[in-house]
């Protein structure tokens, strides 16, 4: 149907995100491009908020760094269309409501549409807020991917998932964004009552980080989200060289890890 | 508790104002909240709890106090003061932490958290959960546990756990980020208690009605003692609880102008302000669609003001709509000439208020010798300024061994 559906008609697919503008300009769009390169499927590009609720201290210290580099909404936008220049991995945006808010929606998802960004993904807009914002991304064709959460109920969870488009992300666990060891939720019975409305495809993510964490969801979901730790491994390259080959190698260990499942489960 | 439940706030909405942009983990949690809410709103048993408490725990009703002193120097408009600081821990912020503590011990929680700003939610919130036997954990900016240093050693005697937030511009807004985001982790056991009329519903709605005890007491007492509604309420406006409380019961009484007084810091014009109504622009956070100050791409602003309890870059969603429709007005007013008023109402009338509260009197100040001596005005006095004492000695240049 869609570019993002597509993407996980092939494999398991692999998400990564990156904070636009951390920490820089130029190394962003060199790493979706080592990120994309290296297997990630999907590309998720967080536009840094002043006050991101929803994410933790990995997270919360690149959207500083990108602020400390000067980046807009504009000059992610400028990233977008340099990245474009090398790869057609398909791109989603993360970020708060205020941002989209503020751009305007219609101006903020024809843009989108400009520079092929294929969904939205806002962890403050719930399905209840929805409406403000869903006829434009209809529109322009832009897909309003969904968060389900751990605490979400089983009517809630139809509901959302019934109005999905792209794929539906799947919050692994309560709580913000960052790594966790340690991932309790039922998430079987969750995505199984996703299927029982929806074959738009599901992804999993908040705390994955080792391959084989991957591999476990990857068994149960059709994709991984993987953000912190790769956020992680850009806060601690030295150079930005050293960092592309960090990610590179990083994302070669969480591709080989789920293609397996992919593999196991045809 | 009163019910002004005005059309225009079904499904959280004032206007355009309002609403639930919330992460989905919290969202059935809210969803919960709005229908204890509404439940136990029309539960006599509730009711009589919280009358009682609010009567004999915190020292309701409070007095409205005529403030002939600073009448007579004024030289205009009678003044009235309504005498929030002499609840049980010196503020407003009580009646709003009874109803919603007793909502959370009603709905089975064991356990609170709160944001505070300049530390009298946070107090009031330690000072309830010592009463109902509730664990309570306080996030609180790390400038403001620095400049309201009485009120972190007040919430630790009275058993509570404080967090010094140190993200972002570590105030008012950064504590209730944190807050937020423990609430995210932990809500199954845990209640949120909202300190002001901001937030996803229900809050606005719920401290709106907690608070509206305010104007419904000033409004038989104001009838009793001059047989007529007052011509202008004046309170302070933080995210605004104390305010919509003080306006609630006079929202539909268009005869009686209603002021909001926010906090202007060096000044409107400078950057250095949290004066979100007369700076700020719409805008989605913390829950709600309201005004905030703020830049051109959305960020949120970090602001400024000599008051804890004013320092917030937003302000609850029934005042940006009371703003839009103007039958509110919003002023500015300075950490000068709060300062000035805090010196002036302990000079003229012998009370020392809160410096928030010290916003409306500034501004009480300007208005009432406009005003002709056989008009009202109806001042709230939100809080008490014990806390202040400090910081405003070293805002005078003096330094006092606490
Ligand atoms: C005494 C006092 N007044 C006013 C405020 C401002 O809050 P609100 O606008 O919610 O009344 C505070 C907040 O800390 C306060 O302590």
């Amino acid at each position: 149907m869609n570019n993002l559906t597509q993407v996980f008609k092939k494999r398991k697919a692999f998400i990564s995100f990156v904070v636009a503008g951390d920490p820089n300009f130029n190394a962003t769009v060199a790493h979706v491009v080592a990120l994309a390169n290296a297997g990630s499927d999907i590309v998720e590009l967080g536009i840094p908020f002043s006050d991101p609720v929803a994410d933790g201290p990995e997270i919360q210290a690149a959207d500083l760094r990108a602020f400390k580099d000067h980046t807009t909404t504009e000059r992610v936008f400028e990233m977008v269309t340099a990245i474009r220049e090398q790869t057609q991995v398909p791109l989603v945006f993360l970020t708060y409501i205020n941002i989209v808010f503020k751009y305007g929606y219609e101006a903020f998802t024809k843009r989108c549409a400009e520079l092929g960004v294929s969904g939205l993904v806002i962890p403050d807009l719930p399905l209840e807020e929805q409406d403000e914002l869903r006829p434009f991304a209809d529109q322009f064709g832009i897909n309003l991917i969904p968060l389900i959460a751990p605490t979400s109920p089983v009517e809630r969870i139809q509901k959302i998932a019934k109005k999905a488009t792209g794929f539906i992300y799947v919050v692994s666990s309560m709580g913000v964004t960052g790594v966790r060891n340690d991932i309790q939720t039922d998430l079987k019975a969750l995505i199984e009552n996703i299927r029982q409305v929806t074959d738009v495809p599901t992804a999993i993510g908040f705390g994955i980080h080792t391959p084989q964490q991957a591999a476990t969801m990857a068994e149960l979901a059709d994709g991984v989200i993987v953000g912190s730790a790769i956020v992680h491994q850009i806060a601690s390259g030295s150079t930005r060289q050293h960092t592309d080959l960090a990610l590179t190698e990083y994302v070669t260990q969480v591709r080989t890890a789920i293609d397996k499942v992919s593999i196991a489960q045809n | 508790m009163q019910e002004t439940n005005h059309e225009k706030t079904e499904n959280g909405r004032y206007g355009e104002y309002g609403g639930q942009y919330i992460p989905e983990t919290l969202m059935t949690e809210l969803q919960k909240l709005t229908a204890a809410y509404e439940h136990y709103k029309k539960d006599s048993e509730f009711q009589t709890e919280l009358h009682n408490l609010l009567n004999n725990y915190a020292n309701r009703p409070s007095l409205l106090y005529f403030a002939e002193q600073m009448t007579k120097d004024l030289g205009g408009a009678k003044i009235y003061l309504k005498r929030e600081d002499l609840n049980h821990t010196g503020a407003h912020k009580i009646n709003n932490v009874l109803g919603q503590a007793l909502l959370a011990k009603r709905m089975g929680k064991t356990r609170v958290i709160a944001e505070t700003g300049a530390g009298q939610h946070g107090v009031a919130t330690a000072t309830v959960a010592a009463l109902f036997g509730m664990q309570c954990e306080i996030y609180m900016g790390k400038r403001d546990t620095d400049r309201q240093a009485l009120n972190v050693y007040r919430m630790k005697l009275l058993g509570a756990k404080v967090h010094s937030v140190t993200t972002g511009s570590m105030v008012l807004k950064d504590a209730i980020n944190a807050a937020l985001q423990e609430w995210t982790q932990r809500c199954d056991d845990t209640a949120y208690i909202m300190g002001s009329a901001t937030g996803p519903h229900p809050f606005p709605m719920m401290v709106r009605d907690f608070q509206s005890v305010i104007s419904k007491e000033s409004k038989a007492q104001i009838l009793k003692a001059e047989k007529r509604l007052p011509d202008a309420i004046v309170a302070c406006v933080g995210g605004g609880s104390n305010a919509i409380g003080s306006f609630a019961n006079y929202i539909d009484n268009p005869e009686v102008q209603l002021i909001g007084c926010e906090a202007a810091g060096k000044g409107i014009e400078t950057p250095l302000t949290a004066a979100t109504l007369e700076r700020g622009s719409e805008g989605i956070f913390h829950g709600m669609k309201s005004i905030f100050l703020q830049d051109q791409d959305g960020q949120i602003a970090p602001v400024y003001s000599i008051s804890a309890g004013l320092d917030y870059p937003g302000v609850g969603p029934e005042h940006a709509y009371l703003a839009k429709t103007g039958r509110a007005q919003y002023v500015g007013i300075t950490d000068d000439e709060a300062v000035d008023a805090f010196e002036y109402i302990a000079k003229t009338e012998g009370i020392i208020c809160a410096i928030e509260s010290a916003h409306a009197v500034a501004y009480v100040k300007k208005l009432a010798p406009k005003m002709r001596k056989d008009q009202i005005i109806i001042c709230n006095l939100s809080g008490r300024g014990d806390k202040d004492v400090a910081a405003i000695a070293k805002y005078r240049g003096v330094n006092i061994n606490e």
